[in-house]
């Protein structure tokens, strides 16, 4: 009996990734993009975009991936303009950062001046989180999942999700924010003892995505809440999220 | 009585001039509608909606002759909304959540119906009073009875619901589910999205765990109105990446059922089984949930001989650990306890409810659209669903097993028929629709039937455009598998349907 168990995680091996770090995704994945110089019809670019996510600001163009979808038709209808690198480390604490201009190289950070004080000193050896779909569409939520598993083991770090907002030293939140739930999204946050995090994980929590436009979403509390982190993704790769939250906590991970 | 058939027969993915579809007396719809769902192994009720029309409304129905293989459709004209209809749910109970969502959205009232409370609060529902903190819950009066309410927050990383046990002692006398917190207004959004890329995406967002079965129905309910054909290949690829849906989520229920027996080893296991497939989605398409895959015509993101073979060799491997650790998780006592026997729902009312997919298969019911309604690389096969009799935790479990193996069959055999060097067309962003017409079509996700219908103005413009989730119909099935069993039991029957949330509520 337990000889059978002990053959059956030989065969598995080892699925666990050693350094979360310096783990690189295939070259397809669709992390921070690049915007060339190449001439291309502009405002035809601009509406192509499903989310507009894609701008022209102080005459470049710009990428605002805290809207974008991540569906990378862009850059298969304008290939020489936009290139989707590979590149998942884009979780920062200021939504400014997510705007990524024509002709940059970006890379997107944690500023340190904006990270309260007393989130480093408390928050850095141990993390737990409450997550609250908010009409998430199931996508970050599993990728959340995926977070603790045995490939991702943010568990390691010792940051875990938790099942109450009591036991919680922050809320995560995906999805657009419905009007259905907004209330029960304000009572989560407030049940967590300060001080606390507040993170706003994927492209429909960040700005809406798809949905921002929506008569069923009510999203005024964000205007009331200091945001911690914004994570993009559609859905969130877990080395996104897990890079992100250690470079907020931690001034070692910090590039 | 008459007895002549007044409807219009329609084929998986097929399209029709929507005044073809026969208008009825209401007397006529509702003998008609009750009859054709008389035995349910022949056929069920695939949707059943109301669109609004002059001076009132047209009520659709589409019910699903599973024997046939088409759909038929026939309609009533409603002529002002303030007239009140007998309902279908007193004589058939498949209807109930369709009138249910009628009454929420347009007012019209259903005589006699047993149970019409608001399905999702949509932002849009005609009573703007009806708010969803003050869902009218089922309430035993009694001094015995006690009742636990969960949610719309749970404890675990899942979507909102909310839950209300009525229970006498650790017993279930009835579970209440109220959903709705997920809405969004998808069906609102697709007609007032300007461009095709805005509503493909919007489809990929219904729900991202079934972002491959959403996504296909409605890139074919655009294909079936743009009368857009589609080459052999890309058909192959899409249903490569339907069954590659299945597989991971198939294998991902698996984990979160071991989690809640408390067997750590298939829990760890299977969460990682789940890793390599999507990674391999991933490597396809650049996103682990097929996000951009799918697309009005083609692809940008054909199936290279490359990714095939990394295909095949990722099945091999993924088969021998998977069987390994699926033969021992369903043969150890301490899971079988805990799955046989529990949250049993009978046949009769999977029947009589109406459900589709997996809640079908797991008594006995071949609804599978990939077998009645074949679409795409199921038509030129003989596909046969796997079932269970038994409807308790431990069918929906085993069948899960079972189709998975299924699904690694059918990847590899699509891998070979697959053409190497075909060239594969590139997406239309631009579809232009054939005004005035109807069309519905039908995809086999991994929890059932999802079905999109789309109708056109006479400019070519959607008019109308109604999703289903198979979630509709199953939500029930849960509830009454909870019935007289212990609220201990509620996690494993909760994770053993799986339900969605997002799809539901859209």
């Amino acid at each position: 009996m337990f000889l059978d168990d002990l053959i059956i995680v030989k065969h598995q091996g080892k699925q666990f990734i050693k350094d979360l770090t310096i783990a690189t995704l295939p070259e397809i994945f669709r992390g921070i993009p690049q915007i060339s110089d190449e001439p291309v019809n502009i405002q035809e670019l601009i509406g192509f975009c499903p989310t507009d996510a894609i701008s022209e600001n102080k005459n470049k163009l710009a990428i605002d991936l805290g809207k974008c979808a991540f569906c990378g038709d862009c850059q298969m209808q304008y290939p020489n303009k936009i290139k989707f690198t590979n590149q998942y480390k884009m979780a920062t604490n200021n939504r400014d950062n997510l705007l990524v201009y024509q002709g940059e190289s970006k890379e997107i950070k944690i500023e340190e001046n904006l990270i309260r004080q007393e989130i480093q000193s408390i928050f850095n050896r141990s993390l737990k989180l409450r997550q609250v779909s908010a009409g998430g569409d199931n996508g970050n939520e599993l990728e959340m999942g995926a977070c603790g598993n045995v490939n991702f083991d943010m568990g390691r770090f010792g940051i875990e999700f938790t099942a109450s907002p009591r036991h919680a030293d922050g809320i995560v939140v995906t999805g657009p924010i419905t009007e259905n739930m907004a209330d029960a999204l304000q009572i989560a946050f407030e049940a967590v003892p300060e001080p606390r995090l507040f993170i706003l994980v994927g492209v429909d929590a960040i700005s809406g995505g798809i949905f921002a436009e929506s008569p069923a979403l009510k999203r005024d509390f964000l205007s009331k809440v200091h945001i911690d982190l914004y994570v993009p993704g559609n859905p969130v790769h877990p080395l996104t999220f897990i890079n992100g939250i250690l470079e907020l906590t931690r001034q070692k991970y910090r590039r | 009585m008459k007895a002549t058939n007044q409807y219009i027969k329609l084929k998986n993915g097929g399209q029709i001039h929507t005044a073809d579809i026969p208008v009825l007396p209401y007397n006529d719809f509702r003998i008609q509608a009750i009859k054709l769902l008389l035995d349910f192994d022949k056929a069920h009720c695939s949707n059943y909606f109301a669109i609004p029309k002059e001076n009132g409304f047209q009520l659709i129905a589409i019910i699903a002759d599973d024997v046939d293989r088409e759909f038929l459709i026939f309609s009533h004209h409603l002529l002002s909304s303030d007239i009140a209809l007998e309902s279908l749910t007193q004589d058939h109970f498949a209807f109930h959540i369709f009138e249910r969502e009628i009454h929420e959205n347009f007012n019209i009232q259903f005589l006699n119906h047993p149970w019409l409370k608001p399905v999702r609060f949509a932002h849009n529902r005609a009573d703007q009073s009806k708010q969803i903190a003050n869902y009218p819950f089922y309430h035993f009066n009694s001094t015995e009875m006690h009742e636990v309410s969960v949610g719309p927050i749970h404890a675990g990383i899942i979507e909102p619901g909310h839950f209300k046990f009525s229970c006498h002692g650790e017993t279930v006398k009835h579970l209440e589910i109220q959903l709705g917190w997920q809405h969004r207004g998808i069906e609102t959004l697709m007609l007032h999205k300007k461009t095709d890329l805005q509503r493909t995406i919007l489809a990929e967002s219904i729900t991202a765990d079934s972002a491959m079965a959403h996504a296909l129905a409605f890139v074919t309910s655009m294909e079936s109105l743009g009368q857009i054909k589609i080459d052999y290949n890309l058909s192959i690829e899409r249903n490569i990446a339907l069954e590659l849906e299945r597989l991971a989520m198939h294998t991902g229920d698996l984990c979160g059922m071991c989690t809640d027996v408390a067997y750590q080893l298939g829990s760890s296991v299977f969460n990682a089984l789940r890793t390599p497939i999507i990674n391999f989605t991933q490597r396809w398409c650049g996103n682990r949930f097929g996000k951009g895959l799918i697309r009005i015509g083609g692809t940008h993101y054909p199936l290279s001989n490359d990714l095939k073979s990394d295909l095949n060799s990722v099945l091999s491997e993924f088969e021998s650990r998977f069987v390994e650790m699926a033969e021992k998780t369903f043969n150890i006592p301490s899971v079988i306890k805990r799955f046989d026997g529990i949250g049993i729902i009978s046949k009769t009312n999977v029947g009589l409810l109406g459900c589709v997919g997996m809640v079908a298969k797991t008594v006995g019911f071949k609804r599978d659209i990939r077998y009645s309604h074949p679409f795409g690389y199921y038509n030129t096969i003989n596909f046969e669903p796997k079932t269970c009799i038994s409807g308790d935790v431990m069918a929906r479990g085993f069948l899960r097993y079972q189709e998975a193996l299924q699904s690694i069959q059918l990847i590899k055999t699509m891998i070979d028929v697959h053409q190497n060097s075909a060239e594969v067309s590139k997406p239309i962003y631009k579809a232009d629709l054939k005004p005035n017409s109807f069309c519905v079509n039908a995809i086999e996700g991994w929890r059932g039937e999802i079905v999109h219908t789309a109708l056109t103005d006479e400019n070519g413009q959607l008019a109308w455009y109604k999703i289903k989730d198979p979630s509709m119909h199953n939500w029930k099935a849960l509830e009454l598998s909870l019935r007289n069993i212990e609220i201990s039991d509620f996690p494993i029957n909760n994770k053993s349907y799986d339900l969605s949330y997002s799809g539901h509520d859209l």
